[in-house]
């Protein structure tokens, strides 16, 4: 609970005297959690969680039959009982705040509602436990499950060949970063460096250099949009590719986008589209229409497969015919039987980025997302998703600066610069809306904005759940001007305070052992931290 | 639509504030000409019961209610039901990266817990908080090393998943990193001399698996030898984790590779699975993906954070470790509690089971007429070649009339084992099971298998 109080300027009925708010926190009210220690703490020898099916077959001595390659012990492994293990991660997994409490509007994440359906149908008896290499005749219906995905995906960006093998968004880039290298490669000149914009996704030139490019950062202009005229500039027979966020990482679409694709065509380049802001497009207009050669799509953003705290995601790659001979193996093909078929035999391929087919179980919640919403529904869920970040937008951008003042779809962008006279930044901020039952923004990106609070909302929340946001907001802003201290000092009503970073980093302390203190660790100090001062937070 | 928290008059009333007559007025900075004016062609929207039968269907025309001996990367283990129950708490699975370490430390803890039994299973001293899977895993294993060594050559295993050595491939590339096959002798282990007469000083790793892909069990300990001699780095990649149980860990490696799927993650066809990378404390700044690490708050309470985050992307751009960003966090949950329910003595009895299970199958089986059993002196875990006068694909139509899935065909990544196949006995497989299979191989009748 609040560990400092200060005299509110504005109490209401619903908040004690001496509350450190200065109207009132209408989402939240403090309630107990469980405390827990490490699932180390609890073993003890002798208490069990498992009981095995008796061995119906001779017991074999393993000393013998492994001899030198036998293992003695199993170490520091936990002996727990079973409602001992739902407690700890039950107790933990109240510790957490996620989409299903409330609004998660970190931008470029697009944390929506995961349905529940869609958990059901991945565990059906047939799906979870299909195997890898079950002959394709007994796999024809997870096989169709991909199909359907595929078709669905191709009509959905406007594109005419996918692959779903990629695991996560930045593995959907460096396969589409190896396809354009691949296509360079059968035209003779696999080029060098690859055009990527100083409002880019992190992933993005950590992608290009993996593939063997050069990263070359282009500029964007006073609208927070590609410089056309820089483009032309930089583009030249060794550029490779632009990989262009779209809309970009402030929520902007690129009007001249046809120009830009013309531009990087016009040098036998390629236009590769990062899909994480898909959400702003679906059923609306299409990538493969605008120019788009390549592309990944994020089905643990767009097609509401969970983010189950940082993964897994899956990251499918559409793209034009011309990218098609190089797709990883094996490619899903039709037979004129209408069965389904992997087919290994590709000679141009890039090889394949995963081993089997990618991660199924996500297809099938992307899918069943997908049929859940139908055409007519994903249009709406993409114009819920705009109406509600320029609600926001309309709401907040007198009392936050808006840098860019240009049009935006999905997500809004505002910068500090007010608070930051009074010493309070976006992290500040961020950390302070989680006393007001929020879990925070992105914070410090895109870097072409500084002191960035990028604000995604997504179409799962409702006018209510936005006004409390607002509400939030405004509150923040007004602590800002008249009690900054208990902006600097959030978030106050959380089980822990603001962590050492620092410490953890300067001396890391990466697995639990017995009889070691952490604070006696963090406490020492013998190389620099790794930690930047203003390192940019996840988006 | 179902999803969507809004009636009519919210909209109304949203556009209304931001001063709009329209919804298409916000989509305006889209040139008219690439906006769609109709529908996209995509099943109509579908209610819950009518999504829950097209999967059903779906389920219905795969290989349900088969027994089967597969393996090869891709482990049937017993899931308790425990594992499911807690990872579908919405705290768990609709929740981001825990960047926000404040309303993010049930996250963090169970991921610190997870480091904790890698650490402990595979010998080494650090372990992050996953990989995509064992086949990216492995292949980030080889950069890292090359980062470390400051070389470029890698000696790879033939021994190694053939899928996982395709994925190397396409990683490898592009970074300039040369390569050198290293086969197996006639025990299904690596060839010792040959793999040191192709360990030089420009070495920059060697990477195995163990067991490995014929289900042998690997010296690891002198394989490292040979590989520390001349400066290099040894990764060794394990696919089957459940063998941790009751197999040496290889504490004499440098980067340990694990694919944990064994550990209560659903087959489903191939993913997601849990890659997790291992080290040396000392390989800890060019190790790729995210740390969770302990520290305190200002008052002095334990917490956790993610830590080191100069080696990732976000940070690093061009420079980082790796590209990895969305990483296994879920599955990696499953992993823990999986490892929690079995514990320090679980493991080991579901280990000994399973190494009981494949003996007995390696035995009966490879006792049948015209069957062999390959590499039968090495030490296994629960897989094993068996080589057979009859064509693995024609005794897998046997067995798949009598509804069991036989072993894996291996000529396809290994020409000279022409009639060989790869089979894999779990906990999953009755003796009954076993038997029956011995009796296909037979060629005689299978007697009926009941399932209860």
């Amino acid at each position: 609970m609040a560990t400092e109080t200060v005299t509110p300027s504005n109490t209401t009925a619903s908040e004690a005297k001496g509350s450190p708010f200065v109207g009132e926190r209408s989402k939240v009210s403090s309630h107990i959690s469980q405390n827990e220690g490490l699932i180390f703490e609890k073993s003890s020898p002798g208490k069990k969680a498992y009981r095995l099916a008796p061995l119906d077959v001779p017991a074999v001595n393993a000393n013998a039959l492994l001899g030198k390659q036998a293992r003695e012990d199993l170490g520091l492994l936990p002996e727990v009982s079973e409602i001992e293990i739902i407690r700890h991660f039950t107790r933990l997994s109240t510790w957490n705040y996620a989409i299903d409490l409330g609004m998660y509007p970190l931008g470029s994440c697009t944390m929506k509602y995961n349905p529940r359906v869609n958990e059901m149908v991945a565990r059906l008896e047939g799906i979870a436990d299909a195997h890898p290499y079950q002959p394709e005749s007994l796999s024809q219906g997870a096989m169709r499950v991909m199909w359907m995905l595929q078709e669905c995906l191709k009509e959905i960006t406007g594109m005419e060949a996918i692959t779903l093998q990629p695991a996560a968004g930045a593995h959907g880039e460096f396969t589409g970063i190896l396809l354009v290298r691949a296509y360079h490669e059968s035209r003779g000149n696999p080029r060098k460096k690859i055009l990527i914009p100083d409002s880019a996704h992190g992933t993005n030139p950590a992608t290009a250099a993996i593939c063997g490019y050069q990263v070359q950062n282009l500029k964007s202009n006073s609208d927070g949009m590609i410089d056309l005229a820089e483009l032309e500039h930089l583009v030249d027979e060794e550029t490779a590719a632009l990989m262009l966020t779209n809309p970009s990482t402030i929520g902007v679409f690129e009007s001249e986008i046809h120009k830009i694709a013309d531009v990087l065509h016009s040098k036998g380049a390629l236009l590769y589209m990062d899909g994480a802001n898909m959400n702003a497009l679906v059923g609306k207009t299409r990538p493969g229409d605008f120019g788009v050669d390549v592309m990944h799509l994020n089905l643990h953003k767009t097609f509401s497969t969970p983010h189950g705290g940082g993964g897994p995601g899956s990251g499918p790659v559409a793209c034009k015919k011309i990218l098609e001979p190089f797709l990883p193996t094996p490619v899903l093909v039709e037979t004129p039987a209408n069965t389904l078929t992997f087919n290994y035999d590709r000679p141009q391929t890039i090889g394949r980025v995963r081993m089997f087919y990618g991660n199924y179980g996500m297809f099938v919640r992307a899918l069943a997302y997908i049929l859940a919403n139908g055409p007519d529904g994903l249009r709406q869920t993409t114009e819920d998703a705009v109406l509600n970040a320029n609600y926001l937008r309309s709401k907040l951008e007198d009392v936050y600066e808006l840098p860019y003042k240009t049009a935006t779809l999905h997500e809004v962008v505002f910068s500090d610069r007010r608070q930051a006279r009074n010493g309070v930044k976006t992290g500040d901020i961020a950390k302070r809306l989680i006393d007001y039952g929020f879990h925070p923004y992105t914070t410090s990106f895109p870097m072409i904005v500084p002191g960035a609070l990028m604000i995604e909302p997504t179409e799962s929340e409702s006018k209510e759940e936005l006004d409390q946001f607002v509400d939030a907001m405004r509150q923040i802003a007004r602590e800002t001007e008249e009690n900054p201290e208990i902006i600097l000092h959030a978030p106050h009503a959380t089980r822990v305070s603001r962590m050492d970073e620092v410490a953890a980093a300067r001396k890391p302390v990466l697995r639990w052992k017995p009889n070691a203190s952490v604070s006696e660790a963090a406490a020492s100090s013998e190389n620099p931290p790794l930690v930047p001062a203003t390192a940019a937070k996840e988006y | 639509m179902r999803y969507l928290p809004k009636s009519p008059t919210d909209r109304a009333t949203m556009l209304e504030q931001i001063g709009v007559g329209s919804i298409d007025d916000l989509f305006r900075s889209i040139p008219a000409e690439y906006r769609l004016t109709g529908d996209l062609k995509i099943p109509p929207q579908m209610g819950e019961q009518e999504i829950v039968s097209l999967f059903h269907a779906a389920a219905d025309r795969n290989a349900n209610g088969y027994a089967s001996f597969l393996g090869a990367g891709a482990y049937r283990h017993y899931r308790p039901v425990v594992i499911d129950a807690l990872v579908q708490r919405g705290e768990f699975l609709t929740s981001y990266t825990p960047y926000q370490a404040e309303i993010s430390q049930g996250t963090l803890q169970a991921i610190f817990e997870f480091q904790t039994m890698i650490c402990e299973l595979t010998g080494m001293e650090i372990a992050n908080a996953s990989m995509y899977d064992g086949s990216t895993g492995a292949a980030e294993s080889v950069m890292m090393a090359a980062r470390v060594t400051r070389r470029s050559h890698m000696v790879v295993a033939s021994t190694v998943h053939p899928e996982y050595r395709e994925v190397l491939r396409t990683y490898a590339q592009h970074q300039g990193l040369s390569k050198q096959r290293v086969g197996y002798g006639p025990d299904g282990r690596i060839d010792m001399q040959a793999l040191e007469a192709a360990i030089t000083d420009k070495t920059a790793c060697v990477l195995i698996q163990s067991p490995n892909f014929f289900g042998v069990i690997e010296d690891v300990a002198a394989i490292a030898e040979l590989a520390h001699a001349k400066g290099a780095l040894l990764i060794v990649s394990i696919a089957e984790a459940l063998s941790l149980g009751i197999v040496r860990p290889p504490s004499e490696a440098d980067i340990v590779s694990l694919e944990a799927q064994s550990f209560g993650v659903a087959i489903s066809y191939g993913g997601p699975y849990c890659g997790v990378l291992a080290c040396k404390e000392k390989f800890i700044r060019q190790m790729p993906g995210r740390l969770t690490g302990a520290t305190v708050d200002q008052q002095g309470r334990r917490g956790f954070v993610l830590t080191l985050s100069t080696r990732e992307q976000h940070i690093r751009r061009e420079k980082a470790t790796s590209n990895i960003c969305t990483n296994q966090a879920l599955v990696a949950l499953m992993t823990c509690i999986y490892l929690t329910i079995y514990g320090k003595a679980g493991m080991r009895e579901l280990a000994e089971q399973n190494l009981a299970k494949a003996h007995y199958a390696a035995q009966t089986l490879g006792a049948t007429p015209g069957s062999k059993l390959l590499f039968a002196n090495s030490p296994r875990f629960n897989e094993f070649v068996l080589d057979t006068t009859e064509a693995p694909d024609v005794l897998n139509a046997r067995l798949l009339q009598q509804k069991m899935i036989g072993g894996l065909p291996l000529a396809h990544w290994y020409p000279e084992l022409r009639n060989a196949s790869l089979w894999c006995a779990t906990e999953q497989n009755s003796r009954a099971q076993i038997d029956a299979a011995a009796a296909v191989l037979a060629g005689k009748e299978a007697p009926a298998l009941v399932y209860v």
